[in-house]
């Protein structure tokens, strides 16, 4: 390839990202002590998308390429988005039916629980 | 202008020239970091399947949800720490991404010693993680009695998921420490002293890949 190809920057660019990532990392693993709630899990998704940033952008130099490849790279992961929210509903509904069917559903700390679960749940 | 009868004879050349005639759209863009990006979008996409059948069946599930920094727990100086292993082996991870970062730019400046070592350092903080990864799961089958359809901590999906999902991550890890060897050893044979050494960006961008996927993982399932 030609001279001008390939991703030349200062190394001390990188020996700060670098840094960053274990500072960001060392929070992120010290969220683990928050009780799981309203700011557990927007801290957790908040160091995630900091960290996946920091990657993208400066490890694999995407802050550096041009619009044409940034769009082949980081458009059709957004899309994913939708099938993320197809199966929220999906599986908030599968549940709602199993609450409903099965009844001994016990009030679990994996997930928030939703309206509609109460709604459905047989009186006592 | 060949006509199709003609290209018909030499089959695996044509291939080869029309995927190989430089079509630039991606101005500047070496074909092989091209390519590169297009299978890590498509692995994105599986990965993201996991993720998504991991969400599904979490928020489906009517069973409570193994608490995974209890499950993950390690002893060590007498007190168990939460997810001990799994910090070690995040903190791991991105300082192999932190050398394969310097790799790169080593490679640039043409110091192909320094390249080559800070590859090798790589994968061999690469094999680290698997072989921590390996001990994980050794921990759960045989001590703890985890497996794919049950676990004695709670819904029984969390064995499904947590196998799926770290295995196909570990074999990523596995087949990147395996690709960085190859080009490691390539450099040292002298099989890219015409090119720009753009093979270390490009084997960078698979190894800054699989890290990106573990910060996902961690987040996802093992903080969660």
């Amino acid at each position: 390839m030609t001279k001008e190809t390939g991703q030349r920057h200062p190394i001390r660019i990188y020996l700060v990202v670098w840094g960053l990532l274990f500072l960001v990392s060392a929070l992120s693993y010290s969220t683990d002590f928050l009780d799981r709630g309203f700011w557990r899990w927007t801290l957790i998704l908040l160091f995630m998308v900091l960290k996946a940033g920091f990657i993208v952008a400066v490890f694999m130099h995407m802050r550096w390429e041009r619009l044409a490849l940034m769009s082949v790279v980081l458009v059709p992961p957004v899309l994913l988005m939708v099938l993320v929210g197809l199966m929220t509903i999906e599986s908030d509904y599968t549940r709602s039916m199993r609450i409903e069917h099965f009844e001994t559903a016990i009030p679990g700390e994996a997930m928030p629980v939703v309206e509609r679960e109460i709604r459905n749940r047989r009186p006592d | 202008m060949k006509t199709i009868s003609e290209a018909r004879g030499t089959l695996v050349t044509t291939l080869a020239d029309d995927w190989g005639s430089d079509i630039a759209t991606l101005k500047g863009v070496p074909w092989g970091k091209v390519m590169m990006w297009v299978f890590l979008v498509s692995d994105t996409f599986i990965f993201t399947c996991f993720l998504v059948g991991y969400m599904s069946v979490r928020m489906s599930t009517i069973e409570p949800w193994p608490n995974p920094s209890e499950v993950f727990a390690l002893h060590a100086f007498g007190v168990s720490v939460p997810l001990l292993l799994i910090a070690i082996m995040t903190f791991i991870l991105i300082s192999s991404s932190g050398t394969m970062a310097m790799a790169v730019n080593m490679g640039y400046q043409r110091r192909k010693k320094a390249a080559t070592n800070l590859i090798l350092v790589t994968a061999l903080l690469g094999a680290m993680f698997v072989g921590m990864q390996a001990f994980e799961w050794s921990k759960l089958i045989l001590d703890e009695g985890v497996r794919p359809w049950t676990n004695p901590f709670g819904a029984p999906q969390f064995g499904a998921v947590f196998f799926m999902v770290t295995g196909f991550h570990g074999l990523h890890v596995s087949a990147g420490v395996i690709y960085l060897l190859t080009i490691a050893f390539r450099i040292r044979r002298g099989k890219y002293d015409e090119s720009d050494f753009e093979i270390v960006e490009i084997s960078g961008l698979y190894w800054h890949f699989v890290d990106l996927v573990w910060v996902f993982i961690f987040a996802l399932f093992y903080l969660w």
